[in-house]
């Protein structure tokens, strides 16, 4: 589904990302982990085509994301809060993104009903607007607005941060239900080792913008991130 | 540990998104602001002999107007002058003592542009009135007290800025009194006159305003001293949402999806409300030019595109950057660019109709002053929007859409290529109107300025290839410029 070639990402002479190959099949979830500065949200961002790659290219089902507009149609995001729109209600936001993505109402609602436990009722119906919730709660709307339209590439930048426990857990299950789905290919990015294992068939470790570690995942995953990332 | 504020100020300062990077854009700045401070120095400085000339008494012409002048700065200071409270936040859990927090901060308000842009007139006008004879310490406690009621101003400000929409209060006193004393029914400078005129006349009368000031000081000390906690003073206050669907623009698909959202952006935001405001300002903007004697005729035009462009001018000036908050989202939706792009534009054209429809006052003028904003309407509708639209692809600095402070105090979304695109949008149609007056045919004028409208609206797709090929170009410059939040 996606597949990387030659890719590399330099700000004044200093590479932050390069990786000359990597391929992520369809239907996969694939985990990216690695600490502050491993260029994690840097790959997200070449993939959605927010900035220039030095070299090389991305190509997601076979279009080149830098030259080619067409994977938007299939690809749902929420990297941070700069994917909200703050002077909206969180209703008007899913009908807004429904609207582009060519879901009517009834399909929004439709699909929030079917979310309502992760929102816990601080969400829908709440009069506040976006800009006013909290930070986990804004969260959750981001997390959920990726979810419309049924998109085949999923990319979520740190979504266990900022979440409660109880959330977390919830989103895990959302998260293995789309990884259980042979159309949908996952990409999640955390800081937290645990949390990854647990939802992700497949985890690269990043460090320094270079893949130190591409593991499937079994048990011994965890221990073995673990003993990687301790100093 | 005064100093450390100010040394937290001066890293403020200078490292502000407005004090920019480049250094055209400083000159600009700089000339701007050394060009409005002359403004008002020579208003200062002229207003004496242009009221001697009109027979009238300077001073006390002065003081009659002084109740509105005061009614007027309060109503733009509700509107423009934001508090702010957010740099106090991380001074909280900091060893400073509370007192000393509040004093510094209220203290930087009395340092605002809204407060000094005043003394630029008052003191060449009191400088003027000594060397002119007037008794010097009666000037003096005249300016002392002035100034004390534009800093009452300023607290007045700090104290009702948590309550909303309050300046329209004002402006309906302000129209109430002044529609009073021209129908003759009251004149409130019957009792403003003497009182601003006894500062002069009367020792120690002046000392009112000071005493006031005073209190109101020590008032808003108190205040803001209780009310130094993150739940309290410090909160941002947060509206109710309501939410709203505009299904009956649904019917014109991706375009009735943003015109939705811009409706609400418009409707919801602070910043993007004042525009409403301008624009509305705007409409009046042609008094100062129809039926002048003073202004060339060739200015005519100029003001015919004003009158209808107000909108065109302060919101479509900065579009994209209204979406810069969240534009990151808007760059990974199934959003063409052409449908974000017509959308704003209909937006612009929708609004310049409306304005050129609420201007048919000026049919009281002569039906030849309104054919001239309909053609200044033509023009902003044909030609005007596409370069507005075009110059926002330069426009690379992120909107705060909660501050309302943006659209006047700081010129942050300022830089040189929207301005050479500003050029066009003025002097070719003053260019083309000058040519009919030249050939002593001012009808030939408005048919050349509606001309070259006409024919940009009939080229409306072509320029818009070109608009959208520049915008993919500064795609990614826009995109890092956005993150860069102030």
């Amino acid at each position: 589904m996606i597949q990387v070639n030659e890719l590399s990402k330099k700000y004044n002479g200093t590479t932050v990302l390069n990786i000359s190959n990597l391929e992520i099949p369809k239907g996969q979830s694939f985990g990216l982990v690695g600490n502050n500065g491993a260029g994690k949200t840097t790959f997200f961002s070449l993939l959605l085509d927010l900035i220039q790659p030095s070299t090389g290219y991305i190509k997601s089902n076979n279009i080149q994301v830098n030259t080619s507009e067409n994977w938007k149609s299939f690809t749902g995001s929420f990297l941070d809060e700069n994917f909200l729109i703050g002077y909206l209600t969180p209703e008007e936001y899913f009908y807004f993104i429904g609207d582009l993505r060519n879901q009517n109402k009834a399909d929004i609602d439709a699909l929030l009903a079917e979310h309502e436990e992760f929102f816990n009722g601080e969400i829908l119906k709440n009069k506040k607007y976006l800009r006013d919730l909290s930070k986990g709660n804004q969260k959750k709307v981001g997390i959920i607005a990726t979810l419309i339209g049924n998109p085949e590439v999923v990319i979520l930048d740190e979504p266990f941060a900022n979440l409660d426990p109880t959330t977390v857990s919830r989103l895990k299950k959302i998260i293995r239900e789309l990884a259980d789905n042979p159309n949908v290919t996952v990409l999640v990015s955390s800081h937290d080792l645990q949390h990854t294992v647990e939802v992700c068939d497949r985890i690269v470790a990043l460090n320094k913008g270079e893949i130190v570690k591409d593991i499937q995942t079994s048990k011994e995953t965890l221990q073995e991130l673990e003993l990687f990332f301790a100093v | 540990m005064i100093k450390k504020f100010i040394y937290l100020e001066w890293k403020a300062f200078i490292r502000s998104a407005s004090f920019g990077k480049n250094l055209a854009m400083k000159i600009i700045i700089g000339f701007l602001m050394i060009y409005f401070s002359l403004v008002f120095v020579a208003m200062g400085v002229g207003a004496f002999y242009v009221l001697k000339d009109m027979n009238l008494e300077p001073l006390a012409t002065i003081n009659k107007f002084l109740i509105y002048y005061f009614l007027f700065d309060l109503v733009i200071r509700l509107l423009l002058q934001s508090i702010p409270v957010l740099n106090i936040k991380p001074l909280l859990v900091l060893p400073f003592k509370k007192p000393v927090i509040v004093h510094f901060s209220l203290g930087k308000t009395a340092l605002s542009f809204f407060n000094w842009v005043h003394a630029l007139f008052f003191v060449p006008f009191s400088v003027v009135l000594i060397l002119e004879g007037y008794d010097v310490v009666g000037i003096f406690f005249w300016y002392v007290g002035a100034m004390a009621f534009i800093y009452i101003n300023n607290f007045f400000n700090i104290i009702l800025s948590n309550i909303d929409k309050l300046f329209v209060v004002f402006v309906v006193l302000i129209l109430a009194l002044a529609g009073a004393q021209y129908y003759q029914f009251f004149d409130i400078t019957t009792f403003t006159t003497p009182f601003f005129q006894s500062f002069y006349d009367i020792e120690g009368v002046f000392l009112i305003p000071v005493l006031i000031l005073g209190g109101l000081y020590a008032f808003t000390f108190k205040y803001f001293k209780n009310n130094l906690y993150l739940d309290a003073g410090l909160s941002v206050k947060e509206d109710v949402a309501t939410t709203e669907n505009f299904s009956w623009l649904n019917q014109f698909g991706t375009l009735g999806t943003f015109l939705k959202n811009d409706i609400k952006l418009i409707k919801r935001n602070k910043r993007s409300k004042t525009t409403i405001f301008m624009s509305v300002l705007f409409l009046f903007y042609g008094f100062l030019f129809f039926g002048n004697s003073h202004q060339p005729p060739v200015m005519h035009i100029f003001a015919g595109i004003f009158v209808s462009g107000g909108f065109l001018f302060v919101f479509g000036q900065f579009v994209p950057s209204w979406d810069s908050s969240y534009y990151q989202l808007m760059m990974t939706q199934n959003i063409p660019y052409r449908g974000y792009i017509t959308s704003k534009w209909w937006l612009i054209v929708i609004v310049t109709f409306l304005s050129t429809i609420l201007a048919s006052f000026y049919l009281f003028l002569g039906w030849e002053i309104y054919l001239t904003i309909v053609v200044g309407a033509i023009y902003n509708i044909g030609v005007n929007s596409h370069l507005v639209l075009l110059g926002g692809a330069f426009t690379k600095t992120p909107i705060d859409l909660s501050n309302a402070g943006g659209a006047f105090g700081d010129k942050k979304a300022f830089n040189v290529n929207a301005m050479l695109l500003t050029l066009p949008k003025i002097l070719l149609p003053l260019g083309l109107y000058a040519i009919g007056l030249y050939l002593n045919n001012k009808n030939l004028g408005l048919a050349l300025v509606a001309g070259a409208g006409v024919l940009g609206f009939v080229f409306k797709e072509k320029v818009f290839s070109l608009i959208e090929k520049r915008y993919k170009v500064e795609k990614y410059s826009t995109i890092s410029a956005y993150k860069q939040k102030s």
